[in-house]
């Protein structure tokens, strides 16, 4: 197993990253597409009319700016890290949407989907506390 | 119907890409230099490899399945639901890139598992 200081470090920097845009994008995108509507894709123009107003959305495209950095993190990490810590650490994303959905949708979070969140949150400290890497660097 | 068939593309796609996308970085390389221009290589690099173009595939169709979802669902709903791919992330993490899944790593996956479920059973 190869571990050390940096290697810690910059895997929880990108993981931050991680935790804040990806919840971000979705909500973004959330947003973007409530105002739309639903979607229906019977016909070639209703789907051109839906990909219309997807595109002329600055939301929509705020939510995919941010999905990339998130994306772009992700890859990043996961050349060195494993993928079975990196996808449950990166779950901390959780507490993050529930805030964002509560504070800037408005969406009504009950308690159980907050203990929730907070039974997530010990699960990320558990995989937190085994080594970021398993496998040999290629 | 049609949302439980877009969440199965969600989770069933999603995670599958994302093993695709950590096998290609994993053949890629550590990343050491965060410099823009080395970064603007490391993705040229990637997108040499094969099994990039696969997790991309996959993640694209996860994707667009979770914009038909949140035209629909809340957000609050549709990202914790999405969280139900731990258990195959981590069984892919160790058959298909060789990883060590300690007993404390896998259960801090059930912890997120455990989480989930109560996200989702306090949906309103």
């Amino acid at each position: 197993m190869k571990s050390s200081a940096g290697l810690h470090l910059k895997t929880y920097l990108l993981i931050f990253l991680m935790v804040i845009f990806g919840p971000l994008g979705n909500v973004l995108l959330g947003k973007g597409m409530k105002r739309i509507g639903a979607v229906s894709i019977g016909t070639p123009a209703e789907a051109l009319d839906l990909l219309s107003r997807v595109l002329t959305s600055s939301t929509i495209w705020l939510g995919i700016g941010s999905l990339l950095i998130f994306f772009a993190a992700n890859m990043l990490v996961l050349s060195w890290a494993d993928y079975s810590y990196v996808q449950p650490a990166s779950s901390a994303a959780y507490g993050m949407s529930a805030l964002l959905a509560h504070f800037l949708l408005h969406e009504v979070v009950m308690p159980t989907r907050w203990l929730g969140v907070l039974v997530i949150c010990l699960g990320v400290l558990v995989v937190g506390h085994t080594p970021p890497r398993t496998t040999e660097p290629s | 119907m049609l949302v439980f068939v877009f969440y199965l593309l969600i989770i069933g796609a999603g995670t599958g890409g994302e093993l695709c996308v950590s096998r290609a970085m994993k053949a890629v390389g550590e990343v050491k230099d965060f410099r823009p221009a080395a970064l603007v290589g490391v993705i040229i690099r990637a997108l040499r490899v094969s099994w990039m173009w696969a997790g991309l595939t996959l993640m694209g169709t996860a994707f667009f399945s979770l914009l038909a979802v949140l035209s629909r669902e809340n957000v609050s709903v549709v990202v914790p639901v999405t969280a139900l791919s731990y258990g195959a992330g981590a069984l892919g993490g160790k058959f298909f890139l060789g990883e060590q899944v300690t007993p404390r790593r896998w259960a801090g996956v059930l912890l997120v598992c455990i989480g989930v479920a109560l996200v989702v059973m306090g949906r309103r």
